[in-house]
């Protein structure tokens, strides 16, 4: 109680004489930098995810074969929730003599809650955002169909009982890509209209679905509470398991913004470890001063709590004014660069989050050297060179490893991250430390070959042995994790980049008989447009795996039975699609014509526990292939070439029924070459990507733009933490500085001497942090990401540069300061 | 060497004191089985040249450190027998020090300085009584300075002031006017003992001016860790 009161009245005046503002302000920049990193990532996330959400039109879709029961809306309602009500089935659509099967999707007026639809007013004509759906008796139809059926807007389209007047060409829905697999072109009409259509009753196919968007949350406990109640025929989808390839994007966007979070929590780690360090080195002193006053360990150690937690509160408080704002400026610009009405808001959380988690910091990274000050010999106050016992690197690393682990844990979620990141840090951390001790002691060597200032410099790194390899780490580990950070950014975009390449195919064709290949291709070179790739296509069902039949086998998981019992797509090939990648096994030389070999996509081999060696059989066309697994294969769909799971040698299929798909970039200008190609080739259906395209395009544009803010404001941040932790190791550079000046050295040469150490420090730090941030890297690429990642030299070179110039620009102020003060000051002082 | 004790209680006695260190050059002996008495009231300084153990015996005396063998018994309590809050305990009740390099707390001004020993024995009036006392010492018109804002001589002022603060049985002193000009230094040591007197405290003052140590009882001189002459001053 003694301790608690003398500290709350001393702790007032070492607020007043500036002792502490070092630690504080470590303390507020961490506690600013993770609230506003995590403000930002909280609201972009939602924003990345709201904008994936578009691929379902809405954030929730029940889907039924019957109608969903107006219960679940009113349901929905009561969450305060937006819904909109579709139907989907095929059906041909009729103009005049001519006809086509069309997707024909009913709409209410809500639709879409998510994303919004475009139309054009003429076939292949300029497209614009549509406010509405098409009015009752009216239609929207995909420019392909009515080409096809030589129709055009105002024409009148039959389609069942219903004649409906052409209003304008459907050229976009948000959730067009569900459903890929149906394929024809789609209609959209009226709900209103429906039920005089005489096509709604027995027997037809509708696939009926309730819409439901709104506050992130309400959906959630929406969600939670259908759950359990859902009649078995209602399915729900959310984000998560629509569209693979917005997913994806958004996916990896969300693990970089979490990413980030992560590093500016370790930055922040560094930050506080450092200043800490130093907060309890300047108090060495004065707790020696007590203990000789009689003051006992368990009062000084009650004190150094009680005020470093009482310093926490407050850099807490300072932290989150500024993280706040500067979370506000900074959204706001985001905004802007977004084409965003608005961030989805975010509650306090961040705010708590980063408060808690820089106590934790300051518990786990500051304790040790509390500890220790509390075995500061008493016998200090006459001889100034006895020191307490360094604390054990098992305790110091333990806990905080202990309190990292305990972050990360909650701000990343996902294991695997953890893993990596902890092992990671724990590997990089012990060799930094071991390589920094070395480096000291090479350093130290090293000086008798320069001139003064260096060998000034090169002294003091290696007489403060211990604590300029503790430095050396902490810088390291501070610029390996930017490098990570930029690494990671990098390829994520490279990646993202690829997908959005110009010349990324933008059409399918499907459904092309082998006799018409030829003159489909000829079409394709009349219009000056390259010569399409044709893939063949066996429809077929595994029948047994190494003997045993698919029905009564046991997968792994549900996907992979799923896989193994449905109607399978087959593909044969000589050589292996360039947007594969072999895992294990090998491919079959390019004359291969032994018997039948099949290479499985690596995924589903997985999931369906498929290995090399397999025997599959399957049924094609009344007959049965037996082919032998050789090889697993990982497919990168993002390509949009056209891809299988299941791939057979050349001749394992001769004589099958095939068909054959083929993707292509048909450029804008070229488009109206596809009437011409429907007409003369009816059976040949053309899928239009390039709407796809633009949503994954949309999302990973805003992606892109929410990390390259997140990584320039993580690195500003960091780089901030980054000077602080190098002020915070100036003092005792300040009265040597002050010596050697009083023994007559010019403040040139002390100040080369002070920038010395500090390049040989950057430079250690920074190669250190280059072969560090390559591993990381890799392993995050490629684990977390998967992403390809190609090791490159550049990273070398801007780890050290990056080290060098921190480390020296942060030690030119401080060291500046330090020199600059007047020597008989800094000597005087020292005595006090 | 005859026992000098003759008058009033033993407030500090040394037993066979000795202290080793090891060093890379092997064990270094820096004091060797030094003992002696020393009265309530007595005044005794510790002379002898630079290294010759001054230091090291006022920290053994202060249980700031603890000998290799012998031990200190102070004020009736043995250092050796206590754990080290138990020195602290100890000094907190029996000790102050006044030192060469002074020993402030810079983040203090001079009267939360005096405070320091008032607050952690836990005095209730911790204020009025350092301001009582810093104006014994003269410094009533600057008790709101730092450290970094007074002179030499005004510091150790303070350190006296905070030395006396909690009326101790017994004060150190190690070499109080090294650090000051002899002017200067001469003002201090009138200060010390003046206070010394009215209070009637313990004084051992460690010093390698002759003259100061004249003004004491008593002279201890120590050469490389030996006690060579222990003798009353003549008055
Ligand atoms: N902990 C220690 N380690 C090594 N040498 C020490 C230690 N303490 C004292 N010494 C040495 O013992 C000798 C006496 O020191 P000290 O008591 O400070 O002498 P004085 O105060 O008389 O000048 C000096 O040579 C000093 O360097
Ligand atoms: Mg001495």
């Amino acid at each position: 109680m003694k301790a608690v009161v003398f500290a709350l009245r001393s702790f007032g005046r070492e607020l007043r004489s500036g002792e502490v503002l070092v630690l504080l302000a470590a303390v507020a920049l961490a506690v600013s930098a993770l609230t506003a990193v995590g403000f930002l990532t909280d609201r972009i996330g939602k924003a990345v995810a709201r904008q994936a959400n578009e691929v379902l039109a809405a954030d929730l879709r029940l889907r039924s074969q019957e109608r969903v029961p107006d219960e679940w809306r009113d349901l929905a309602h009561d969450y305060e929730l937006d819904t909109a009500e579709t139907m989907s089935f095929p059906s041909v659509v009729f103009s005049g003599d001519e006809s086509a099967l069309a997707t024909i999707k009913v709409v209410s007026n809500e639709y879409p809650l998510r994303g919004s639809v475009r139309v054009s007013d003429t076939l292949f004509g300029e497209q614009r955002t549509a406010d509405d759906i098409p009015a009752p008796g009216e239609v929207w139809a995909d420019g392909a169909l009515l080409a096809r059926v030589g129709a055009d807007v105002g024409d009148t389209l039959a389609i069942g009982e219903l004649d409906l007047t052409v209003s304008a060409v459907l050229t976009y829905r948000p959730d067009q890509s569900i459903g890929f697999a149906s394929l024809a072109p789609s209609v959209m009409l009226n709900i209103d209209d429906i039920s005089r259509s005489g096509l709604i009753g027995e027997g037809s196919r509708v696939a009926y679905a309730l819409l439901v968007a709104g506050d992130e949350r309400a959906v959630a406990d929406f969600n939670e509470a259908i759950q359990d109640q859902l009649p078995e025929s209602v399915r729900v989808r959310s984000q998560e398991d629509s569209s693979e390839r917005a997913y994806n994007a958004a996916d990896r966007a969300q693990r970089f913004l979490s990413l980030t979070a992560v590093i500016s929590l370790l930055l922040s780690a560094v930050a506080v470890a450092m200043s800490a360090r130093r907060f309890a080195h300047r108090r060495m002193d004065t707790v020696a001063l007590m203990k000789s006053l009689g003051a006992t360990q368990g009062f000084v150690i009650s004190v150094s709590f009680v005020q470093l937690i009482l310093l926490g509160v407050l850099g807490i408080a300072a932290g989150s004014v500024i993280g706040f704002a500067a979370e506000e400026a900074l959204s706001r610009i985001l905004i802007d660069l977004m084409q965003q009405a608005d961030l989805p808001k975010t509650g306090l959380r961040p705010i708590f989050l980063a408060s808690t988690s820089a106590l934790i910091l300051l518990l786990g990274f500051a304790l040790p050297s509390i500890i220790q000050l509390r075995n500061t010999p008493p016998l200090r106050v006459l001889r100034h060179d006895v020191m307490p016992p360094a604390p054990s690197h098992l305790f110091v690393g333990g806990l905080a490893l202990a309190a990292v682990a305990a972050l990360l844990y909650r701000s990343v979620g996902d294991v695997r991250m953890l893993v990596i990141l902890i092992g990671g840090i724990i590997v990089i951390g012990g060799l930094l430390y071991l390589v920094g001790r070395g480096m000291v002691a090479l350093l130290g060597r090293a000086r008798s070959g320069v001139g003064v200032a260096w060998r000034y410099g090169l002294a003091n790194v290696a007489r403060r042995g211990r604590d300029s390899a503790v430095q050396v780490v902490a810088f390291g580990l501070g610029i390996t994790v930017l490098l990570l950070l930029t690494l990671v950014r990098t390829d994520l975009l490279e990646g993202w980049r690829q997908t959005l390449d110009d010349d990324a195919p933008n059409h399918f064709l499907i459904n092309i008989q082998p006799h018409e290949l030829d003159s489909v291709a000829s079409l394709f070179e009349a219009s000056n447009i390259d010569r399409p790739t044709f893939t063949p296509m066996v429809r077929a069902r595994m029948t047994t795996i190494n003997g045993e039949s698919v029905k009564d086998r046991e997968y792994p998981n549900e996907d992979g039975k799923w896989l193994a019992n449905r109607e399978a797509n087959l593909s044969w090939a000589a050589s292996m699609s360039p947007s594969n990648e072999l895992i294990e096994g090998e491919w079959w030389p390019l004359d291969y014509a032994g018997p039948p070999l099949v290479s499985i996509e690596e995924e589903s081999a997985t999931n369906a526990g498929l290995k090399i060696g397999d025997h599959l059989n399957f049924f094609v066309a009344g007959k049965e292939v037996e082919a032998e697994i050789a090889s697993t294969r990982k497919v990168n769909w993002d390509s949009f070439q056209p891809n299988f799971f299941i791939v057979l040698s050349p001749g394992a299929l001769d004589g099958m029924p095939a068909t054959y798909i083929s993707s292509l970039r048909i450029p804008e200008a070229k488009k109206p070459m596809l009437i011409g190609l429907v007409r003369a080739h009816p059976s040949v259906s053309v899928i239009d990507l390039g709407a796809i395209l633009e949503q994954v395009r949309g999302i990973i544009e805003k992606a892109s733009l929410a990390v390259q803010a997140v990584f320039l404001f993580t690195l500003a941040a960091g780089i901030a933490v980054l000077f602080a932790a190098v002020q915070s190791t100036i003092d005792e550079r300040r009265f040597e500085s002050a010596m050697l000046r009083a023994l007559g050295a010019r403040r040139r040469t002390v100040f080369l001497g002070v920038m010395a150490e500090f390049a040989a420090l950057g430079t250690a730090a920074g190669i250190l942090a280059s072969a560090g941030a390559s591993v990381l890297a890799y392993l995050v690429a490629t684990r977390l990401f998967e992403l390809p990642y190609e090791f490159s030299p550049v990273i070398w070179l801007a780890g050290v540069s990056a080290g060098v110039l921190i480390v020296c620009l942060s030690g030119y102020f401080a060291a500046r300061g330090a020199v600059n003060a007047r020597p008989a000051d800094v000597l005087r002082s020292v005595g006090n | 060497m005859s026992d000098h004790s003759l008058s009033g209680t033993q407030v500090l006695e040394a037993h066979g004191l000795s202290k080793q260190v090891s060093s890379p050059e092997g064990t270094l002996t820096i004091l060797s089985d030094v003992s002696f008495k020393i009265s309530a009231g007595e005044s005794v300084a510790v002379v002898g040249p630079s290294g010759a153990g001054k230091s090291t015996l006022l920290a053994l005396l202060a249980g700031l450190d603890l000998p290799t063998a012998g031990h200190v018994v102070l004020n009736g309590s043995n250092l050796s027998s206590l754990d080290e809050d138990g020195r602290a305990q100890l000094r907190a009740e029996n000790v102050g020090f006044v030192f060469q390099s002074f020993h402030l707390v810079p983040s203090l001004n001079a009267l939360e300085n005096v405070m320091l020993p008032l607050e952690l024995a836990g005095q209730s009036n911790a204020r009025s009584a350092a301001l009582e006392i810093i104006r014994k010492v003269g410094l009533e018109e600057r008790w709101s300075h730092y450290p970094a804002q007074l002179s030499g001589g005004e510091k150790q002022r303070v350190a006296i002031a905070r030395a006396f603060a909690t009326e101790p049985a017994v004060l150190f002193a190690d070499e109080p006017t090294g650090n000051l000009d002899s002017r200067t230094g001469a003002n201090i040591m009138k200060l010390m003992f003046e206070l010394n007197r009215s209070s009637s405290t313990t004084l051992v003052l460690v010093t390698h001016d002759q003259s100061l140590a004249e003004r004491c009882d008593r002279i201890l001189s120590l050469d490389v860790g030996l006690l060579v002459s222990d003798e009353r001053v003549a008055e």
